[in-house]
């Protein structure tokens, strides 16, 4: 019996362990190529040893790219993009959860439906819009038209529905306003839901990819993304520049991730199992 | 003190008055008005950037360049697009794509979830952030580590095929094997995302459900499959439309990984899209192919819904 038990944990612990490896490993071995010689990533047999080459690979990586200036734009994009979808989706989400008016339900099921609708699909006009707009190849093309996030608006607003009645009702007798009771009740009280929620989208703007690359069109208006995509369609790709670019994209966004893990995870179980 | 409703709100709009600070004069933001003000941005930008395109994208779908700009030419572009043999095989790649990634991907999540929950497991904490943690590589990037992992003649997964005796595969250049390893990559990116989903619908399980199994003389593979299937068919739903829809749209990773090749066996509908749209410039074409994108996913989420017999 106690055989039995301990056969069968080592077995679950393996396949726990395997996992680790198919998961972690590439991440690992982007580290070490980043470090190494274009020519010691692909070797026969493959070396998992952190090399001395990184200076050399981000100087390579600098002559091809101006990765330190897409990292800025990733940046600045990011942040404020977040802040604002942050703020509009959590106004949104608050209004849904917490008051009873006309067209609610039409409204909200307008954005419900619009999930259905692939991002691609909403490309080619929203080409032409920012053309017309005199706003192609600026931050504001690739913040703009996600703003109002659907999903986001539908996560805040499953998790205001929490906030007791009550604590609005007493603060409306004291005779505050509906603002201030947005800012000084909704806002506090929902700030784990506000954090997972900034840090979905956070996440969906790093690595957005397809938006950008058809907006932006100057190298130096470049995210990290598209950059990395350029770099790896060049003829002769030189693999430790190239590993290098991986990782400036993934560290921060996998740090941020480190710290705030129960946000993310908390983030997309939200729309999941909430009911 | 009695706390009115919400509803009864509605009927009556003018709040009570203030008590406390009574010369305070009754602001522009009214109970009536609030949820409209704080609505208001989220509603223009939906307007401008959502609902203004897709109406938009619905009437270039009936247009084609002209000398004179565009002009409607009716249903040229879809009767077109049913005689476009390039876009059947697009259509053809992104469901090979989905029939066989979806189920293995949801069956590795329902495991790995299953074996993070047992209660014997330590460092859950761990496996779990190692599994979730290509969740937030970049599709680019995760492309491009692929790239290299795959590469045939030095990429690390031929090296460990060569040394159990197998010859090397082209994963790259081959039409079959291309798709394996597009497969392979949004496993690889997806597995524990899903994983984190299902983990939380196991967690909502109530325990006397496997009490009372477990007094009826049911074993563990028993359990499995007649509490922990049927009690996460919602969440497994859930994750199956969201997965659907998410490799209707596959994008980033051929684009990346094979620009659509070998021989158009990796060009996804949303490649053909993106290659008529901003390669050649046809937005009527392309509008037209992003219908067709848009009925698809109508049509699965629906199938998916009927399918699991969830009536709302």
């Amino acid at each position: 019996m106690i055989n039995q038990r301990m056969v069968r944990q080592i077995l679950l612990y393996s396949l726990l362990i395997i996992g680790v490896i198919v998961t972690i490993g590439p991440l690992y071995w982007t580290i070490v190529g980043a470090t190494n010689p274009s020519g010691e990533t692909l070797r026969i047999p493959p070396n998992f040893v952190p090399g001395t080459h990184l200076i050399d690979n981000l100087q390579n990586l600098l002559a091809s790219v101006d990765i330190w200036q897409s990292l800025i734009n990733s940046i600045i994009i990011t942040v404020i993009y977040t802040l604002l979808a942050g703020f509009i989706s959590t106004a949104a989400g608050f209004a849904f959860a917490k008051y009873t008016f006309k067209g609610k339900e039409a409204i909200f099921l307008m954005f419900l439906i619009s999930m259905m609708v692939p991002y691609q699909a909403l490309v080619i006009p929203q080409f032409e819009l920012f053309a017309n707009l005199g706003l192609l190849d600026t931050y504001s093309a690739i913040i703009l038209p996600q703003l109002a996030y659907p999903f986001a608006i539908f996560l805040m607003r499953q998790n205001m529905q929490s906030i007791p009645d009550s604590l609005i009702e007493a603060a409306r007798i004291d005779g505050a306003s509906e603002f201030y009771i947005f800012i000084k009740i909704g806002l506090p009280t929902m700030v784990p839901a506000i954090a997972a929620v900034s840090i979905f989208l956070f996440t969906h703007q790093w690595n957005n990819f397809l938006w950008p690359l058809i907006a932006l069109i100057s190298e130096e208006k470049y995210t990290l993304p598209v950059a990395l995509a350029t770099i790896a369609g060049q003829r002769s790709i030189d693999y430790g520049q190239l590993m290098l670019g991986a990782v400036i994209s993934i560290l921060p966004i996998f740090l941020m991730f480190l710290f705030l893990q129960r946000y993310f995870i908390s983030g997309i179980i939200g729309g999941a199992v909430k009911e | 003190m009695s706390i009115p409703s919400s509803v009864q709100y509605n009927e009556d709009p003018s709040p009570p008055q203030p008590k406390m600070n009574a010369k305070k004069k009754r602001s522009f933001i009214t109970v009536k008005r609030a949820p409209y003000l704080f609505l208001l941005p989220a509603i223009v930008l939906f307007i401008i950037f959502t609902v203004y395109p897709i109406i938009y994208s619905f009437l270039l779908s009936f247009q084609t360049n002209a000398e004179a700009g565009r002009v409607f030419v009716g249903l040229d572009n879809y009767i077109r697009l049913f005689q476009d043999r390039l876009f059947y095989e697009s259509l053809a790649n992104t469901f090979i794509i989905l029939i066989f990634q979806l189920p293995i991907m949801l069956g590795l999540a329902v495991v790995l979830a299953t074996i993070l929950n047992a209660g014997f497991i330590k460092l859950k904490g761990f496996f779990r952030v190692s599994f979730f943690a290509p969740a937030v590589t970049s599709l680019v990037a995760a492309s491009i580590i692929f790239l290299l992992l795959l590469n045939r003649d030095y990429g690390i997964v031929n090296y460990l095929l060569s040394m159990i005796g197998m010859d090397a595969i082209g994963w790259l250049s081959d039409p079959f094997w291309a798709k394996v390893s597009l497969i392979l990559v949004t496993t690889w990116r997806w597995t524990g995302y899903n994983m984190v989903i299902i983990l939380a619908g196991l967690q909502n399980i109530p325990s006397n459900l496997y009490e009372a199994a477990s007094i009826d003389g049911a074993n563990k593979i028993r359990q499995f499959f007649s509490i922990t299937i049927p009690q996460l068919k919602p969440v497994i739903l859930f994750a199956a439309i969201v997965s659907t829809i998410g490799t209707l749209q596959l994008f980033d990773e051929p684009y990346t990984l094979t620009n659509g090749g070998p021989i158009n066996a990796t060009t996804t509908i949303t490649m053909y899209l993106y290659r008529n749209g901003f390669e050649y410039f046809d937005f009527g074409y392309g509008s037209a192919i992003a219908y067709v994108i848009v009925i698809l996913i109508a049509l699965l989420s629906f199938i998916q819904f009927k399918w699991a017999g969830v009536t709302k």
